[in-house]
Protein backbone atom coordinates (compact mmCIF):
# COMPACT_ATOMS: atom_id res chain seq x y z
CA UNK A 1 0.00 0.00 0.00
CA UNK A 2 1.56 3.75 -0.90
CA UNK A 3 1.84 6.10 1.92
CA UNK A 4 -0.65 8.19 0.18
CA UNK A 5 -3.28 5.38 0.83
CA UNK A 6 -1.91 4.70 4.35
CA UNK A 7 -2.28 8.30 5.03
CA UNK A 8 -6.34 8.72 3.36
CA UNK A 9 -6.86 4.94 4.45
CA UNK A 10 -8.20 3.92 1.35
CA UNK A 11 -8.59 0.25 0.24
CA UNK A 12 -7.34 -1.11 -2.42
CA UNK A 13 -9.90 -1.08 -5.54
CA UNK A 14 -9.84 -4.78 -6.65
CA UNK A 15 -13.40 -5.51 -8.08
CA UNK A 16 -12.46 -4.17 -11.85
CA UNK A 17 -9.27 -6.54 -11.48
CA UNK A 18 -11.66 -9.54 -10.46
CA UNK A 19 -13.92 -8.56 -13.48
CA UNK A 20 -11.04 -7.93 -16.02
CA UNK A 21 -9.71 -11.77 -14.88
CA UNK A 22 -12.96 -13.01 -15.27
CA UNK A 23 -14.41 -12.07 -18.80
CA UNK A 24 -11.12 -13.40 -20.00
CA UNK A 25 -10.67 -16.71 -18.12
CA UNK A 26 -14.63 -17.47 -18.90
CA UNK A 27 -14.24 -16.69 -22.49
CA UNK A 28 -10.99 -19.08 -23.13
CA UNK A 29 -13.00 -21.43 -21.14
CA UNK A 30 -16.48 -21.18 -23.07
CA UNK A 31 -14.41 -21.51 -25.94
CA UNK A 32 -12.36 -24.12 -25.01
CA UNK A 33 -16.08 -26.10 -24.30
CA UNK A 34 -17.51 -25.26 -27.93
CA UNK A 35 -14.23 -27.31 -29.03
CA UNK A 36 -15.12 -31.45 -29.87
CA UNK A 37 -13.14 -33.20 -27.79
CA UNK A 38 -9.82 -34.41 -29.98
CA UNK A 39 -7.19 -36.34 -27.87
CA UNK A 40 -7.11 -38.84 -30.95
CA UNK A 41 -5.88 -35.88 -33.24
CA UNK A 42 -2.49 -36.21 -33.20
CA UNK A 43 -2.21 -40.07 -32.90
CA UNK A 44 -4.28 -40.25 -36.09
CA UNK A 45 -1.98 -37.81 -37.56
CA UNK A 46 1.00 -40.13 -36.90
CA UNK A 47 -0.59 -42.78 -38.27
CA UNK A 48 -1.79 -40.87 -41.50
CA UNK A 49 1.89 -39.42 -41.90
CA UNK A 50 2.86 -43.62 -41.65
CA UNK A 51 0.00 -44.60 -44.12
CA UNK A 52 1.29 -41.67 -46.79
CA UNK A 53 4.68 -42.05 -46.64
CA UNK A 54 4.51 -45.47 -47.89
CA UNK A 55 3.81 -44.03 -51.67
CA UNK A 56 4.99 -40.58 -51.21
CA UNK A 57 7.66 -38.83 -49.20
CA UNK A 58 6.66 -36.35 -46.87
CA UNK A 59 7.12 -34.69 -44.17
CA UNK A 60 5.81 -35.39 -41.00
CA UNK A 61 4.86 -31.67 -40.52
CA UNK A 62 3.81 -31.21 -44.02
CA UNK A 63 0.74 -33.45 -42.60
CA UNK A 64 -1.68 -31.30 -40.39
CA UNK A 65 -4.91 -32.61 -38.87
CA UNK A 66 -7.65 -30.17 -36.76
CA UNK A 67 -10.72 -30.19 -36.26
CA UNK A 68 -13.71 -27.39 -35.95
CA UNK A 69 -16.97 -27.10 -34.80
CA UNK A 70 -19.35 -25.11 -37.21
CA UNK A 71 -22.59 -24.39 -36.45
CA UNK A 72 -24.03 -27.92 -35.65
CA UNK A 73 -21.40 -29.79 -37.76
CA UNK A 74 -17.50 -30.92 -36.77
CA UNK A 75 -15.18 -30.68 -39.53
CA UNK A 76 -12.19 -32.74 -39.54
CA UNK A 77 -9.89 -30.84 -41.36
CA UNK A 78 -6.52 -32.82 -42.85
CA UNK A 79 -4.54 -30.85 -45.40
CA UNK A 80 -1.25 -32.52 -46.82
CA UNK A 81 1.45 -30.88 -48.77
CA UNK A 82 3.21 -32.48 -50.67
CA UNK A 83 6.76 -31.80 -51.53
CA UNK A 84 7.56 -30.13 -54.78
CA UNK A 85 8.90 -32.40 -57.56
CA UNK A 86 12.43 -32.08 -58.68
CA UNK B 1 -48.10 -29.78 -14.73
CA UNK B 2 -45.14 -29.89 -12.12
CA UNK B 3 -42.28 -27.23 -12.81
CA UNK B 4 -38.53 -28.47 -11.82
CA UNK B 5 -36.54 -26.13 -10.96
CA UNK B 6 -32.74 -26.82 -9.57
CA UNK B 7 -30.67 -24.77 -7.54
CA UNK B 8 -27.23 -24.94 -8.35
CA UNK B 9 -23.93 -23.40 -8.74
CA UNK B 10 -20.98 -25.26 -9.03
CA UNK B 11 -19.40 -24.02 -6.24
CA UNK B 12 -19.62 -24.66 -2.73
CA UNK B 13 -21.25 -22.77 0.31
CA UNK B 14 -22.43 -19.92 -1.64
CA UNK B 15 -25.86 -20.46 -0.34
CA UNK B 16 -27.48 -23.19 -2.49
CA UNK B 17 -29.28 -25.17 0.59
CA UNK B 18 -29.94 -21.57 2.30
CA UNK B 19 -31.95 -20.56 -1.21
CA UNK B 20 -33.43 -23.97 -1.68
CA UNK B 21 -35.19 -23.35 1.60
CA UNK B 22 -36.45 -20.27 1.48
CA UNK B 23 -37.77 -19.97 -2.16
CA UNK B 24 -38.89 -23.89 -1.72
CA UNK B 25 -40.26 -22.04 1.54
CA UNK B 26 -41.76 -18.94 -0.44
CA UNK B 27 -43.37 -20.44 -3.09
CA UNK B 28 -45.55 -22.66 -0.14
CA UNK B 29 -46.63 -19.26 1.45
CA UNK B 30 -48.21 -18.10 -1.31
CA UNK B 31 -50.41 -21.20 -1.51
CA UNK B 32 -48.35 -23.71 -4.32
CA UNK B 33 -48.15 -27.52 -2.94
CA UNK B 34 -44.24 -28.08 -2.86
CA UNK B 35 -41.81 -30.38 -2.67
CA UNK B 36 -37.96 -30.16 -1.97
CA UNK B 37 -35.60 -32.61 -2.50
CA UNK B 38 -31.91 -32.74 -1.03
CA UNK B 39 -29.37 -34.42 -4.19
CA UNK B 40 -25.96 -34.22 -1.95
CA UNK B 41 -26.07 -38.30 -0.90
CA UNK B 42 -23.78 -38.44 1.99
CA UNK B 43 -23.73 -34.85 2.72
CA UNK B 44 -27.18 -34.29 3.04
CA UNK B 45 -27.75 -30.87 5.07
CA UNK B 46 -31.20 -29.64 4.04
CA UNK B 47 -32.95 -31.25 6.79
CA UNK B 48 -31.12 -29.50 9.27
CA UNK B 49 -31.42 -25.86 7.50
CA UNK B 50 -35.60 -27.04 7.19
CA UNK B 51 -35.63 -27.90 10.84
CA UNK B 52 -36.70 -31.36 10.58
CA UNK B 53 -33.62 -33.63 10.57
CA UNK B 54 -34.66 -35.25 13.60
CA UNK B 55 -38.14 -36.40 11.47
CA UNK B 56 -35.72 -38.23 9.32
CA UNK B 57 -36.86 -41.62 8.50
CA UNK B 58 -36.91 -42.34 4.93
CA UNK B 59 -34.48 -40.81 2.59
CA UNK B 60 -34.35 -40.37 -1.40
CA UNK B 61 -32.24 -43.53 -2.13
CA UNK B 62 -35.24 -45.35 -0.03
CA UNK B 63 -37.39 -44.57 -2.50
CA UNK B 64 -35.35 -45.14 -5.26
CA UNK B 65 -34.34 -48.45 -4.50
CA UNK B 66 -38.01 -49.28 -3.53
CA UNK B 67 -37.25 -49.63 0.28
CA UNK B 68 -39.88 -47.17 1.06
CA UNK B 69 -42.67 -45.35 -0.62
CA UNK B 70 -42.72 -41.28 -1.45
CA UNK B 71 -45.24 -41.15 1.01
CA UNK B 72 -43.46 -42.70 3.77
CA UNK B 73 -40.15 -40.57 2.94
CA UNK B 74 -42.30 -36.99 2.57
CA UNK B 75 -41.43 -34.90 5.66
CA UNK B 76 -44.33 -32.08 5.90
CA UNK B 77 -42.51 -28.63 6.71
CA UNK B 78 -43.77 -27.27 10.09
CA UNK B 79 -44.31 -23.83 8.50
CA UNK B 80 -45.92 -24.69 5.65
CA UNK B 81 -49.10 -26.73 5.45
CA UNK B 82 -48.43 -27.49 1.79
CA UNK B 83 -44.46 -27.81 1.60
CA UNK B 84 -42.71 -31.60 1.92
CA UNK B 85 -38.91 -32.44 2.07
CA UNK B 86 -37.67 -35.09 0.45
CA UNK B 87 -34.02 -35.73 2.69
CA UNK B 88 -30.87 -37.05 1.17
CA UNK B 89 -29.48 -40.01 2.69
CA UNK B 90 -26.42 -39.97 4.82
CA UNK B 91 -24.79 -43.02 4.43
CA UNK B 92 -25.53 -44.41 1.10
CA UNK B 93 -23.26 -44.16 -2.36
CA UNK B 94 -23.95 -41.18 -4.44
CA UNK B 95 -23.76 -43.90 -7.56
CA UNK B 96 -27.22 -45.10 -5.82
CA UNK B 97 -28.56 -42.03 -8.10
CA UNK B 98 -29.86 -43.21 -11.20
CA UNK B 99 -31.33 -41.13 -13.71
CA UNK B 100 -34.07 -43.69 -14.13
CA UNK B 101 -34.85 -43.69 -10.20
CA UNK B 102 -34.82 -39.55 -10.07
CA UNK B 103 -37.41 -39.65 -13.16
CA UNK B 104 -39.60 -41.72 -11.29
CA UNK B 105 -39.86 -39.78 -8.14
CA UNK B 106 -40.60 -36.98 -9.92
CA UNK B 107 -43.12 -38.65 -12.21
CA UNK B 108 -44.59 -39.54 -8.60
CA UNK B 109 -44.53 -36.05 -7.41
CA UNK B 110 -46.31 -34.75 -10.05
CA UNK B 111 -49.10 -37.31 -10.05
CA UNK B 112 -49.14 -36.77 -6.09
CA UNK B 113 -50.08 -33.34 -6.97
CA UNK B 114 -47.31 -30.99 -6.57
CA UNK B 115 -47.16 -27.90 -8.60
CA UNK B 116 -42.97 -27.43 -7.80
CA UNK B 117 -40.22 -29.76 -7.32
CA UNK B 118 -37.27 -27.63 -5.89
CA UNK B 119 -33.97 -29.73 -6.35
CA UNK B 120 -31.16 -28.69 -4.18
CA UNK B 121 -28.02 -29.68 -6.13
CA UNK B 122 -24.99 -30.82 -4.31
CA UNK B 123 -22.08 -28.78 -4.74
CA UNK B 124 -19.43 -29.96 -7.90
CA UNK B 125 -19.90 -31.34 -10.96
CA UNK B 126 -20.46 -35.12 -10.87
CA UNK B 127 -23.18 -37.20 -10.38
CA UNK B 128 -25.31 -35.77 -7.68
CA UNK B 129 -25.19 -32.54 -9.56
CA UNK B 130 -25.82 -33.74 -12.74
CA UNK B 131 -28.85 -35.78 -11.63
CA UNK B 132 -30.08 -32.55 -9.69
CA UNK B 133 -30.24 -30.39 -12.84
CA UNK B 134 -31.31 -33.55 -15.79
CA UNK B 135 -34.61 -32.83 -15.40
CA UNK B 136 -34.82 -28.98 -14.53
CA UNK B 137 -37.68 -26.82 -16.13
CA UNK B 138 -35.71 -23.83 -14.78
CA UNK B 139 -32.52 -23.27 -13.03
CA UNK B 140 -31.84 -20.57 -10.09
CA UNK B 141 -27.78 -20.59 -10.73
CA UNK B 142 -26.42 -19.40 -6.83
CA UNK B 143 -23.55 -17.20 -7.22
CA UNK B 144 -21.49 -14.65 -4.95
CA UNK B 145 -19.83 -11.92 -6.24
CA UNK B 146 -16.36 -13.42 -6.11
CA UNK B 147 -14.18 -14.64 -8.78
CA UNK B 148 -13.86 -18.63 -7.99
CA UNK B 149 -18.13 -18.43 -7.56
CA UNK B 150 -18.54 -16.84 -10.44
CA UNK B 151 -16.26 -18.96 -12.72
CA UNK B 152 -17.70 -22.13 -11.20
CA UNK B 153 -21.08 -20.73 -12.05
CA UNK B 154 -20.81 -20.25 -15.37
CA UNK B 155 -18.98 -24.07 -15.57
CA UNK B 156 -22.19 -24.93 -14.13
CA UNK B 157 -23.96 -23.46 -16.81
CA UNK B 158 -22.18 -25.04 -19.79
CA UNK B 159 -23.28 -28.39 -18.25
CA UNK B 160 -26.69 -27.03 -17.74
CA UNK B 161 -26.76 -26.32 -21.26
CA UNK B 162 -25.35 -30.19 -22.37
CA UNK B 163 -26.64 -32.61 -19.92
CA UNK B 164 -30.22 -31.38 -19.07
CA UNK B 165 -32.81 -33.21 -20.83
CA UNK B 166 -34.25 -30.33 -22.13
CA UNK B 167 -30.87 -29.28 -23.86
CA UNK B 168 -30.83 -32.74 -25.25
CA UNK B 169 -34.15 -33.05 -26.62
CA UNK B 170 -33.08 -29.67 -28.28
CA UNK B 171 -37.00 -28.05 -27.89
CA UNK B 172 -37.02 -25.45 -25.17
CA UNK B 173 -33.83 -25.14 -23.09
CA UNK B 174 -33.81 -24.38 -19.35
CA UNK B 175 -34.91 -21.35 -18.23
CA UNK B 176 -31.76 -19.87 -15.97
CA UNK B 177 -32.35 -17.06 -13.33
CA UNK B 178 -29.19 -15.86 -11.40
CA UNK B 179 -29.44 -15.38 -7.98
CA UNK B 180 -26.37 -13.45 -6.31
CA UNK B 181 -26.07 -13.79 -2.51
CA UNK B 182 -23.62 -12.88 0.03
CA UNK B 183 -24.08 -9.32 -1.14
CA UNK B 184 -22.40 -6.21 0.14
CA UNK B 185 -23.18 -3.27 -1.03
CA UNK B 186 -20.73 -1.03 0.42
CA UNK B 187 -18.36 -3.21 -0.55
CA UNK B 188 -19.29 -2.65 -4.19
CA UNK B 189 -19.46 0.51 -3.88
CA UNK B 190 -15.97 0.89 -2.42
CA UNK B 191 -14.72 -1.05 -5.29
CA UNK B 192 -13.90 -4.25 -3.26
CA UNK B 193 -16.78 -6.41 -4.83
CA UNK B 194 -18.19 -7.01 -8.18
CA UNK B 195 -21.34 -5.63 -8.73
CA UNK B 196 -24.25 -7.56 -8.98
CA UNK B 197 -24.12 -5.86 -13.12
CA UNK B 198 -20.59 -6.86 -13.00
CA UNK B 199 -22.10 -10.50 -12.30
CA UNK B 200 -24.94 -10.56 -14.89
CA UNK B 201 -22.84 -9.17 -17.39
CA UNK B 202 -20.32 -11.75 -17.34
CA UNK B 203 -22.59 -14.67 -16.54
CA UNK B 204 -25.22 -13.39 -19.18
CA UNK B 205 -28.00 -14.81 -17.35
CA UNK B 206 -31.17 -12.44 -16.24
CA UNK B 207 -30.65 -11.69 -13.07
CA UNK B 208 -33.75 -12.50 -10.51
CA UNK B 209 -32.39 -11.26 -7.30
CA UNK B 210 -29.77 -10.08 -5.02
CA UNK B 211 -29.47 -11.39 -1.33
CA UNK B 212 -27.48 -8.79 0.88
CA UNK B 213 -24.88 -10.59 3.30
CA UNK B 214 -26.68 -10.82 6.65
CA UNK B 215 -26.51 -12.02 10.20
CA UNK B 216 -29.41 -13.27 9.74
CA UNK B 217 -28.80 -16.25 7.64
CA UNK B 218 -26.66 -17.82 10.85
CA UNK B 219 -29.47 -17.04 12.96
CA UNK B 220 -31.69 -18.85 11.02
CA UNK B 221 -29.55 -22.00 10.07
CA UNK B 222 -28.71 -21.73 13.74
CA UNK B 223 -32.48 -22.73 14.64
CA UNK B 224 -33.97 -24.48 11.42
CA UNK B 225 -36.00 -22.09 10.37
CA UNK B 226 -35.79 -20.97 6.54
CA UNK B 227 -34.28 -17.22 6.01
CA UNK B 228 -37.26 -16.63 4.00
CA UNK B 229 -39.57 -16.55 7.78
CA UNK B 230 -37.03 -14.51 9.86
CA UNK B 231 -39.07 -11.37 10.32
CA UNK B 232 -38.27 -7.64 9.36
CA UNK B 233 -35.14 -9.12 8.11
CA UNK B 234 -33.74 -7.62 4.50
CA UNK B 235 -32.87 -11.47 3.73
CA UNK B 236 -36.59 -12.58 4.29
CA UNK B 237 -37.48 -9.69 2.11
CA UNK B 238 -35.17 -10.28 -0.54
CA UNK B 239 -35.99 -14.14 -1.20
CA UNK B 240 -40.08 -12.57 -0.89
CA UNK B 241 -38.88 -10.17 -3.96
CA UNK B 242 -37.18 -13.32 -6.01
CA UNK B 243 -40.89 -15.39 -5.38
CA UNK B 244 -42.81 -12.14 -7.01
CA UNK B 245 -39.91 -11.86 -10.07
CA UNK B 246 -40.23 -15.87 -10.25
CA UNK B 247 -43.87 -15.71 -10.28
CA UNK B 248 -43.91 -13.04 -12.84
CA UNK B 249 -44.76 -10.18 -10.89
CA UNK B 250 -42.74 -6.98 -11.44
CA UNK B 251 -40.66 -6.13 -8.11
CA UNK B 252 -37.35 -3.53 -7.88
CA UNK B 253 -34.19 -4.75 -6.98
CA UNK B 254 -34.03 -3.51 -3.49
CA UNK B 255 -30.84 -4.25 -0.91
CA UNK B 256 -28.34 -3.35 -3.84
CA UNK B 257 -27.17 0.33 -2.85
CA UNK B 258 -25.28 1.59 0.37
CA UNK B 259 -26.84 4.53 2.21
CA UNK B 260 -24.08 5.82 4.42
CA UNK B 261 -25.54 5.88 8.30
CA UNK B 262 -26.94 9.20 9.36
CA UNK B 263 -25.36 10.50 12.74
CA UNK B 264 -28.73 9.68 14.47
CA UNK B 265 -27.53 5.89 13.21
CA UNK B 266 -24.25 5.96 14.07
CA UNK B 267 -25.04 7.67 17.49
CA UNK B 268 -27.85 5.16 18.78
CA UNK B 269 -27.19 1.81 16.55
CA UNK B 270 -29.76 0.56 13.76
Amino acid sequence: MSLLSLIFGSKPKTANMAKERLQLIIARERVDDGKPSADFLPAMQQELVAVISKYVHVNADDIKVSMEKKGNYEVLEVNIVLPEQN
Amino acid sequence: MTRIVVVTSGKGGVGKTTTSASFASGLAMRGFKTAVIDFDVGLRNLDLIMGCERRVVYDLVNVISGEATLNQALIKDKHCENLFVLPASQTRDKDALTEEGVEKVLKDLEHMGFEYVICDSPAGIERGAVMALTFADEAIIVTNPEVSSVRDSDRILGILQAKSKRAQAGGEPVKEHLLVTRYSPKRVEDGEMLSFKDVQEILRVPIIGVIPESESVLHASNQGTPAIHIEQSEVAEAYKDVIARFLGEDAPLRFVSYEKPGLFKRLFGG
